[in-house]
């Protein structure tokens, strides 16, 4: 790990003010510190922001939930409001990491996480994300678990975010705050594809800092849940991951969210499946016709194209625990 | 004159009066001083920034002391303090051998610096037992053999303690899914359930 200095913030200004000075933002550090030892990260100032008053739950009249950046992974998924209104949020959560790192990562950074691509890791590897322009390892290496859905000559890497998942599949925004004041992006333009210059992973401006993460009230009250596939049944990141929230009336779906997780280079939203399931009566022939849709553009690395038949079996039995078959 | 290596090689005879532990512990913090500047060295100024000052309680008793910001709860607790229960297995998040717990939650310890923990209560597993009672954890880990190497059981007892905290102990796979960030390379998993079952109250 390289030298750095350390600075806590008090209050947001300070955290603010630092940022804006080049210092690194470290709040639960799961991920950071462990790429500070790689050396992948090099920052030269770590601003400890976990004395700011981000560790709130705000939930709606309508059903919005507002999650403060420094909730934990723990209590944000055992926050009762949450549990009742999206399992999808809970199930995503829980199946992250292990107890002990639940304990510290938040949800803001959960969000931020780095790709665990072995390469991205490997700082003797050739690794755009990394270190831009030196190439990509993973495209002619060993990419069993790389994307396969938007991807670019230069990253293949996936998403390791489960959270960031549900969140998509919920249409949840991400508010930030800078020195210009506060705004507000959505989840699916917060993250970015990584097209020519995949070390940029995030729409956000420099010294910004995530505040909160905002589920809107969903009009039609949702069912949904998470599933992930792994190598391992526990305390593995996913090979293939569906969040699913589904809103039936009268024998029919009227609102269907559905996304994928550990097969793209962002969380995947599966619009070609949720518009084959809007409008029509649940059934175990639809799940398989409306997952069928799942992999749709997927392009397989040499050693992935395994993904995209386990996308889509894991989509259709999500589809069936969350929708049943009545 | 041979050169001196730090740690003696194979077959060789530790300094007298040293235990091996005592000895590398010993070499560990000296190597610090220079290579990472893990002891406080009073600094001059161009490195200042880069100590920080920490007041932390340890398994109840009170330590203050200066740290490398690099250094993390881990090295201070092994390093610094001398408490080498906590294991440094992969030193990156994934095993679970150095967990401990931080104002009562279960934690990994290595990727915990410690320069942000002024204010904090830690409990190791050298903090669990009540003198020579051990903690029913301890006891039941003894009584269910769960355990062969060792080496990861420090951080499965300090895990498991947290887990039933949590309460997350309602069934094996409940138990299993609860202390899946603790390997065990030995195997050692069925009995290391049992162990938390019984502790839990459940057998």
């Amino acid at each position: 790990m390289y030298p750095f200095t350390f600075t806590t913030a008090r209050d947001t200004r300070a955290a603010l003010e630092a940022g804006r000075n080049g210092g690194r933002y470290i709040a639960g550090g799961t991920t950071l510190v462990d790429l500070m030892r790689e050396t992948v990260e090099r920052p030269g100032t770590l601003v400890d922001i976990s004395p700011l008053p981000l560790r709130f739950v705000t939930v709606t009249a309508r059903g919005g939930v507002r999650i403060g950046a420094l909730v934990t992974m723990t209590d944000a998924a055992a926050h009762p409001a949450i549990r009742r209104l999206y399992p999808v949020v809970s199930a995503a959560l829980e199946l992250s990491a292990s107890a002990q790192l639940r304990n510290m990562a938040t949800i803001g950074g959960n969000i931020m996480q780095r790709t665990r691509c072995t390469y991205f890791r490997d700082v003797t590897a050739a690794c755009n994300k990394r270190d831009p322009g030196s190439g990509c390892a993973a495209i002619g290496g060993f990419n069993r678990t790389h994307a396969i859905l938007g991807t670019s000559d230069a990253c293949v890497a996936t998403h390791p975010s489960d959270l960031a998942v549900a969140l998509t599949a919920l249409d949840a925004k991400v508010r930030l705050a800078g020195s210009s004041g506060t705004r507000s992006v959505a989840i699916a333009d917060f993250l970015l594809l990584p097209g020519a210059t995949p070390d940029r992973e995030q729409a956000l401006r420099p010294g910004e800092l995530i505040t909160a993460v905002d589920i809107p009230a969903h009009p039609r009250p949702l069912r949904s849940g998470y599933l992930k596939v792994r190598d391992r049944q526990s305390y593995e990141f996913a090979l293939a991951a569906a969040a699913v929230a589904l809103h039936s009336s009268g024998g029919v779906i009227r609102t269907a969210k559905v996304a994928a997780g550990g097969v793209g280079t962002v969380p995947w939203r599966l619009s070609a499946v949720e518009r084959h399931l809007i409008g029509r009566r649940p059934s175990t022939r639809l799940w398989s016709s409306a997952a069928e849709l799942a992999a749709e553009g997927a392009k397989p690395l040499t050693h992935n194209r395994f993904k995209i038949e386990l996308l889509q079996r894991t989509v259709e039995r999500e589809l069936r625990i969350v929708g049943g078959t009545a | 004159m041979p050169i001196e290596s730090p740690v003696p090689a194979a077959g060789e005879e530790y300094p007298a009066g040293l235990s091996r532990r005592t000895f590398i512990a010993a070499t560990a913090a000296a190597g610090g001083a220079t290579a990472s500047g893990l002891l406080a060295e009073p600094a001059e100024a161009a490195e200042a920034a880069e100590n920080g000052r920490v007041s932390l309680t340890v398994n109840g008793a009170r330590h203050a002391t200066t740290v490398d910001n690099r250094t993390s709860l881990l090295d201070l607790l092994r390093e610094h303090l001398g408490l080498t229960g906590s294991k440094k297995g992969c030193n990156a998040g994934a095993c679970g051998a150095c967990t401990v717990l931080v104002d009562g939650r279960r934690v990994v310890s290595c990727l915990t610096l410690a320069v942000r923990l002024n204010g904090a209560d830690v409990t190791t597993v050298e903090g669990l037992a009540d003198g020579d009672l051990l903690h029913p954890l301890q006891q039941a880990f003894i009584d269910q053999d769960a355990l062969q190497c060792g080496f990861c059981t420090p951080g499965q007892i300090v895990s498991g303690v947290g887990c039933i905290r949590e309460g997350h102990t309602g069934s094996r796979e409940e138990i299993r899914e609860w202390m899946s960030g603790n390997i065990c390379r030995c195997g050692c998993y069925p009995k290391i359930v049992r162990a938390v079952e019984q502790a839990a109250g459940r057998k």
